[in-house]
């Protein structure tokens, strides 16, 4: 290894006489390569976040390879933890059919193929052209372990760190809102209307029959909407309990 | 370690993502196909960081800080997309992105800027008219 770094600052170091890293990594590529393929030809979309899953772990170990530990285990917490699950929430919320789904790929595959393989062409030429010399030393230090990026992260990169956090925030905000919008804007403004009218009064007898006078009225709204679309019944069951909790609470009262 | 190897791999996968994006049909696994090339811009950027952080003699770690800013951007862009997406299918009824055709321009009906423009244009070419003039007046 010492000899290999030594002989690295010279350049000359050949592809025909890799070290043991190299050889790791050329695996562990073929690997993540191969299971990135699997994941956008495959026609069963649970398979493909699953593949996508052997994809991202390669590339963590990638991550390793190349000493940036920190980046591996954030990879496999982000991407391999919440990302993959995510997608497979999103898969399973949509209704993505089980088991091969015949309409997986578009109609312009072929023209995707042959712009991807231009593409992948022209970038591999070009980048073995210019980088065929370039020697990574990975001896001594490693370049990507906790203590360093950290350091290097909380002395030149605080700034766009805070910003970082306002736009995850903001992100989460938005995913919020997109999620809840389009259901809840008529069952949150009849909640809206009923539900100063409980407490802030001090008469409550005159004020609990308008609320309980809503409560039909918001089921009689809430039924249609299910009709002309057909929709989830994830929907359903949210109107129904929503129509079903101020309920008990009149009883209660 | 040779900068070629992971640099190719990174090409690779970044292509590998773009078929992903350009020929798949469901807009879920249109994401998986950018979270594959979002992967393959950070594997070049730790890859050149090690690089420069040996090569050079003072270096910020600009690589690996982007690394991390782009993994946290790729979450948030994967709940915003995922939200966006299942928002679509509520109320449409699938996440074909082959269906969502409502902006699609020229070959089918559009929108009510038709009627004002075919009194000098043939009716073939009407379209085509109302397309451009709806592309410059936006």
């Amino acid at each position: 290894m010492t000899l290999a770094a030594a002989a690295g600052l010279s350049h000359t170091q050949g592809f025909l006489s890799p070290t043991g890293v190299e050889i790791a990594f050329l695996l562990v590529g073929l690997v993540t390569f191969g299971a990135a393929v699997v994941t956008v030809t495959t026609r069963q979309l649970v398979h493909a976040a699953l593949w996508l899953v052997v994809a991202l772990g390669g590339l963590a170990v990638e991550y390793l390879l190349l000493t940036a530990e920190f980046i591996a285990w954030v990879q496999v917490l982000i991407y391999v933890g919440s990302v993959v699950v995510l997608l497979l929430f999103g898969l399973m919320l949509t209704k993505a059919p089980i088991g091969r789904s015949p309409d997986a790929d578009s109609g312009n595959r072929w023209a995707a193929l042959a712009v991807a393989v231009a593409s992948a062409a022209a970038l591999v030429w070009v980048v073995v052209d210019a980088f065929r010399t370039t020697w990574i030393d990975l001896d001594g230090r490693a370049a990507g372990s906790t203590e360093v990026t950290g350091e290097a992260l909380f002395q030149n990169w605080v700034l766009p760190f805070e910003a970082l956090s306002v736009l995850l925030l903001a992100a989460l905000v938005g995913a919020i809102v997109l999620s809840r919008k389009a259901k809840a804007t008529p069952t949150s403004a009849a909640s809206a209307d009923a539900t100063p009218t409980g407490p802030t009064p001090g008469n409550g007898t005159t004020t609990r029959t308008p609320t309980g006078a809503a409560t039909p009225s918001r089921g009689t709204s809430d039924g249609p909407s299910p009709a002309p679309g057909g929709r989830s019944s994830a929907s359903d069951g949210r109107s129904s309990a929503s129509n079903g909790q101020p309920s008990p609470q009149e009883g209660a009262r | 370690m040779h900068l070629a190897y992971p640099a190719v791999l990174s090409a690779l996968l970044f292509c590998t993502g773009l078929y992903g994006v350009l020929a798949r049909r469901n807009a879920i696994l249109v994401l998986m196909s950018v979270e594959l090339m979002l992967n393959a811009v950070n594997l070049n950027l730790v890859a050149f960081d090690v690089w420069l952080s040996k090569a050079a003699q003072e270096t910020l770690h600009s690589g690996q800080a982007l690394t991390l800013f782009t993994i946290a951007i790729a979450a948030a862009e994967i709940g915003i997309g995922l939200a966006i997406v299942l928002a679509v299918h509520r109320n449409r009824g699938t996440a074909d992105i082959d269906k969502l055709r409502d902006t699609a321009e020229g070959h089918e009906h559009d929108g009510p800027s038709s009627d004002g423009s075919d009194s000098d244009a043939p009716a073939t070419s009407a379209t085509g008219t109302a397309a451009e003039k709806a592309e410059a007046t936006a």
